[in-house]
């Protein structure tokens, strides 16, 4: 057993908290795959233009 | 102890996104390059790129930013995931559990929504439709992960002989009832097609493989050095 990296459990009441992370990056996946209206207003495009290579072989819908 | 598996998730995740990038740089570019020769083609000679946002080599590099920063988002959202299953679901030795983890989110993120919405190059697609495509492969990518999920449960209850099947029917009801799109013009070259979709599918095998991984590895060392 002792070369088993096995583990217990973490309690779901300390998990709860980094569940805050998960709005943070999905808009950061929003702005890389998604953002063609332009969250960012004025600099949506140019987000959207300068990582179009990455979201056509990511595979999401472009354009 | 989560935080260190955070900052595992996403340092694994970043160092995905890079080489998935210079996978897509070095496989897939070129096929890019060519179709956007092609919608060039067709949008005639008088075409100016001279209000053109960012250049050829921006969008290169852009690559690179776009797969590392979807690397560190994956890679954030892995660790979490694998915070809440150790201990509870699948394999409990770390280093398996995370390559399997690893393997099942590009099962159900990448491979189920490619299947019957799979990427583009430029010159494909009806811009009018973006919206409808977008929020296909969302649901698409949401069944997936249901799937996924479903087939885990199944697993631990009956094995693989029911957990196989439980994933494919719920996909493949998925498949059947989901609209198709079909938007490839018929003068697209096929070859280039196939190529630019085969370097996709590689470049997210890339990023999901070396997540898993890299992972691992670093769940192993830290083992080592407490």
């Amino acid at each position: 057993m002792s070369q088993m990296s096995s583990s217990p459990s973490i309690p779901v009441r300390t998990l709860l908290p980094w569940s805050a992370a998960v709005p943070v990056l999905l808009i950061v996946a929003y702005l890389v795959t998604m953002d063609s209206a332009g969250l960012l207003a004025s600099s949506g495009d140019f987000l959207h233009e300068l990582m179009h290579d990455g979201r056509h072989l990511l595979g999401v819908p472009c354009h | 102890m989560i935080k260190d598996l955070f900052l595992r998730g996403l340092g694994a995740g970043a160092v995905a996104g890079l080489l998935a990038g210079l996978f897509g740089f070095l496989v897939g570019e070129p096929f890019i390059d060519q179709a956007i020769a092609i919608e060039e083609a067709a949008a005639g000679a008088g075409h100016s790129h001279a209000d053109e946002l960012v250049s050829r080599g921006g969008q290169a590099f852009g690559l690179f930013l776009a797969t590392t920063l979807y690397g560190i988002v994956v890679g954030g959202l892995f660790a979490l995931v694998y915070a809440l299953v150790k201990g509870r679901f699948g394999p409990a030795n770390e280093q398996t559990l995370a390559v399997t983890l690893a393997a099942g989110g590009f099962l159900a993120v990448v491979l189920v929504p490619f299947l019957k919405y799979p990427g583009n190059p430029p010159a494909v697609g009806d811009p009018e439709t973006i919206g409808q495509r977008t929020v296909l492969y969302l649901v698409m990518l949401a069944i997936g992960l249901l799937a996924l999920g479903a087939g885990a449960v199944v697993h631990r209850r009956y094995g693989w002989v029911a957990a196989v099947p439980a994933f494919l029917v719920i996909v493949g009801v998925a498949y059947a009832v989901l609209p198709a799109i079909q938007e490839v013009p018929g003068d697209f070259p096929a070859v280039l097609l196939w190529n630019f979709r085969v370097s996709s599918l590689g470049m997210q095998a890339v990023l999901w493989g070396v997540l898993g991984s890299v992972f691992a590895l670093l769940s192993a060392r830290r083992r080592v050095r407490v």
